[in-house]
């Protein structure tokens, strides 16, 4: 299979390296042109490398039904999905978590179970807020390990990637590259700022850059919620709830905000464009994942709307629920796609010096 | 097709505009703007919409100082110089000039109507003063204008091929058109003709050509039938251009029948021993740096046996030219190459020995020209002769690419074309149906879409200020 796709990609990418129209959309073309003959984990390289942003698929001469038949979107779509896949531990995992919605559905389902479960069995005696329901250390040994583990998985899979496309030790300069690239989602501005072709064919957007974008600050956010709350707590002995002005809340709300509104934006364009630009087998599962960041996020500001009334333990299961669910699918969903893409800009960084 | 279409077919139209590449919709943006209400007839379907537009990379521009991605400047005079050397002074100065000095005004116009240009791709540094790059090629361009006219309200009508242009006296009355297999009349007031020349006519080709033709590839967009030109031709209008000529370029032999496009060139002639079908050689492949002598191969390989060539290099040079589509063949031996390009192994041996026999020591430059030339031998390799002698080596078959035909109307200054008693009151032509009238021979990169967009735009502007 991965043979298969990889030359696939490969014949593709030599046909646009004797083009190259369009070597001013994104770096994956400039990254083309550098080389003459591609390995295996050059096609790696750029397929991770590749954002989808299908400018060069709708404005491809070659694209089909050309005999030559150019569909590099989805050609490097189906050699990232699969290169995932495969340098995940374990593989099958990811293979069933990144196809099928349905999949991640029932996870969460796990993470509700076991949220509530926990919380029937080992209801605290006292304590206030979220920790009436549940105790802070319960919660810690839960999520630590939830959230370190797949962490460290993902760190094997990078170091393997890292291997198979021959990159160096990052230098400060690489890493600054690729959070530039990352931060303003480069490679989703057609170049020149014009955004990409997605939801309205050949016409430019910047809709999915701005969705995306608000779904990856958001949970940037969100993440510095928890850890601003985890310094109190054991820092300064400040314990949850915190109120609205406090950092948690400071940070978190607008997360939250951010990233309901970037999921629910993402899943409506995804569901306008053309499945056939992208890796088709995973757009179920693709589309899990979108929904069940969205189901964290509005979970997690229904929660804090609900503060003192009697419908927090409910909601704290769910919410709870679905962040391990979320945690532990880390390396098997489409979340892995931050860290390769990141890799790939470091490594591109890397090659264009 | 549906009743709705079919009502909406019939406008009513202030002008037709028929084709559907470049100088089509420049011409129809240019005159809805004017306030007309204005139809496009493409005869390919909308995923191959935009004629040879759609396979052109970039637009040679005139202008005075630095704009947008061109450098430093490129007056009139040193164009038109450019010009002249490759048409060998077949070209009409009057309209030359004046398609010159209008593209500086152009390119301002282009990006207004959403075209997005690029700075020069990488290997053609030596264009990024005189041609500006489309950002992601020609149908990118194609694809802006379609939504520009979309947007601006103009009838567009896809897999719609004109048949006949209905001229009475010196004025058009209707065209027929063929939709779904229903052919239809429509009306208009005035008719810009830009739907290009006949290059994917085989059968035309080879009445112009002679039996030879029927080996040719076609680079461009195999819907170049040029059905509205031979309809206009018999009824007299007046033409230009040498109607035996068409321009060719060596490329791929293995590239497909039509619209090969770009990709299928190949740019390692000037490094290779270039032989016939017969395995001999037949012409300096070191003549000149390759972009200059890339148009005459197709010429020279034309009028070889089977109109196919095979171009000959060892691992010395694999890597000094663009990849081209297609892998090379590949041997250890000249003998073997041979047999798997379907040439004579002993023959191909012999002509190899003999080449690299003639190889002289000296310095090889292969970016300039570096006089490193055979001696004795016919036909002499004036730059670049090293001997080819170290495998494994590599075969490329060659054969004649048609680009575009010079057979076109005749238009005058403000693109309207004539009838054989003088001007069609409201008939002009616009792109490659026309640019005959300019280009006589030879090629200028990038300027086909300059005399397309010049025209385009003049077309649109006349027939707009014609029906007022």
């Amino acid at each position: 299979m991965s043979t298969e796709i990889i030359q696939e990609a490969r014949r593709q990418v030599e046909i646009c390296n004797a083009c190259r129209y369009c070597e001013g959309y994104c770096q994956v073309f400039p990254a083309i042109t550098r080389e003459r003959a591609f390995a295996d984990g050059d096609i790696t390289q750029l397929a991770n490398l590749c954002h989808n942003c299908r400018g060069c698929y709708y404005a491809c001469q070659y694209a089909p039904p050309h005999e030559f038949g150019i569909n590099l979107p989805a050609a490097l779509a189906e050699v990232r999905a699969d290169s995932w896949e495969r340098l995940s531990w374990p593989g099958g995992l990811a293979r069933t978590f990144q196809q099928s919605g349905v999949a991640l559905a029932a996870a969460l389902t796990v993470g509700f179970a076991v949220i509530f479960a926990t919380m029937q069995a080992l209801r605290p005696e006292d304590g206030e807020g979220f920790y009436a329901y549940m105790s802070h250390t319960l919660m810690v040994a839960i999520f630590a390990p939830a959230f370190l583990l797949p962490l460290a998985a993902i760190a094997i899979s990078l170091r393997d990637y890292w291997r198979e496309i021959g990159g160096e030790f990052p230098r400060w300069s690489h890493l600054v590259d690729a959070v530039k690239a990352a931060g303003r989602m480069r490679n989703l501005d057609g170049g020149q700022g014009q955004g990409c072709n997605f939801e309205q064919e050949d016409r430019f957007s910047n809709k999915r850059r701005a969705y995306h974008q608000m779904v990856l600050y958001g949970f940037l956010l969100a993440f510095a919620s928890t850890s601003t709350g985890t310094i109190l707590h054991y820092g300064f002995g400040m314990e949850a709830p915190y109120g609205l002005f406090s950092l948690p809340k400071l940070f978190g709300v607008p997360g939250g905000i951010l990233m309901c509104i970037g999921t629910v934006g993402l899943a409506h364009l995804k569901v306008r464009a053309d499945k056939s630009l992208g890796a088709a087998r995973v757009w179920g599962g693709e589309m899990g994942f979108i929904a069940l960041l969205f189901f964290v996020s509005l979970s997690g500001l229904v929660l804090y709307a609900a503060t003192g009334t009697a419908w927090v333990p409910t909601l704290l299961a769910l919410h709870l629920g679905s962040v391990l669910a979320f945690f532990l699918l880390m390396p098997y969903s489409k979340m892995v796609h931050g860290f390769y893409r990141f890799a790939a800009l470091v490594r591109d960084a890397q090659l264009k010096a | 097709m549906s009743q709705t279409n079919a009502a909406a077919l019939q406008g009513p139209w202030d002008i037709i505009v028929v084709g559907g590449g470049n100088a089509a919709l420049c011409a129809a943006i240019t005159a809805t703007e004017q306030g007309k209400r204005v139809l496009i007839l493409e005869s390919a379907p909308k995923h191959m919409r935009g004629g040879n537009s759609r396979h052109t990379r970039n637009f040679r521009c005139m202008h005075h100082g630095p704009l947008s991605v061109l450098i430093d400047s490129y007056e009139e005079d040193e164009y038109f110089d450019d010009l002249m050397r490759v048409t060998d002074g077949k070209t009409d100065e009057n309209l030359a000039r004046m398609t010159i000095r209008e593209s500086e005004a152009c390119l301002p116009w282009m990006e207004a109507h959403g075209v997005r240009f690029q700075p020069s791709l990488s290997g053609t540094l030596s264009l990024s003063r005189t041609n500006a790059f489309f950002l992601g090629g020609g149908k990118a361009l194609v694809n802006a204008y379609y939504a520009t006219a979309e947007d601006l309200g103009i009838g567009i009508f896809y897999d719609a091929e004109v048949t006949h242009v209905n001229i009475e006296g010196s004025r058009f009355t209707h065209v027929d058109v063929t939709i779904d297999g229903q052919s239809h009349r429509v009306e208009g007031r005035a008719v810009v003709l830009a739907s290009g020349g006949f290059q994917a006519d085989l059968e035309w080709l080879t009445r112009a050509w002679g039996p030879s033709a029927a080996n040719f590839l076609i680079r461009g967009t195999p819907y170049n039938r040029g059905v509205v030109l031979k309809d206009m031709l018999d009824q007299d209008a007046q033409t230009v251009g040498d109607p035996t000529q068409c321009h060719a370029v060596a490329i791929d032999g293995r590239a497909p029948k039509f619209d090969g496009g770009i990709a299928t060139r190949l740019d390692c002639v000037p490094f290779s021993v270039v032989v016939n079908r017969d395995g001999d050689r037949f012409y300096d492949e070191g003549e000149d740096v390759w972009p200059k002598r890339y148009a005459i191969w197709g010429r020279l390989v034309a009028a070889q046996p089977d109109q196919v060539g095979y171009s000959i290099i060892d691992s010395k040079s694999i890597n000094l030219f663009m990849p081209s589509v297609f892998p090379p063949v590949v041997a250890d031996t000249l003998e073997e190459l041979a047999e798997k390009l379907g040439i004579d192994g002993a023959k191909l041996k012999a002509t190899v020995e003999a080449f690299n026999a003639a190889c002289r020591p000296g310095d090889f430059h292969p970016t300039e020209l570096d006089g490193l030339a055979t001696e004795g031998i016919e036909p002499q390799k004036t730059n670049w002769a090293r001997p080819i002698d170290t495998p494994p080596y590599y075969g490329y078959s060659l054969r004649p690419g048609v680009t575009f035909t010079y057979l076109g109307l005749k238009v005058s200054e403000t693109a309207q074309v004539s009838g054989p008693d003088g001007p069609l009151e409201n008939v002009w032509a616009a792109g490659e149906i026309m640019a005959g009238s300019i280009l006589g021979q030879g090629y200028l990169a990038g300027f086909g879409m300059t005399i397309g967009t010049v025209f385009g735009r003049i077309a649109g502007r006349e027939a707009a200020a014609h029906v007022n």
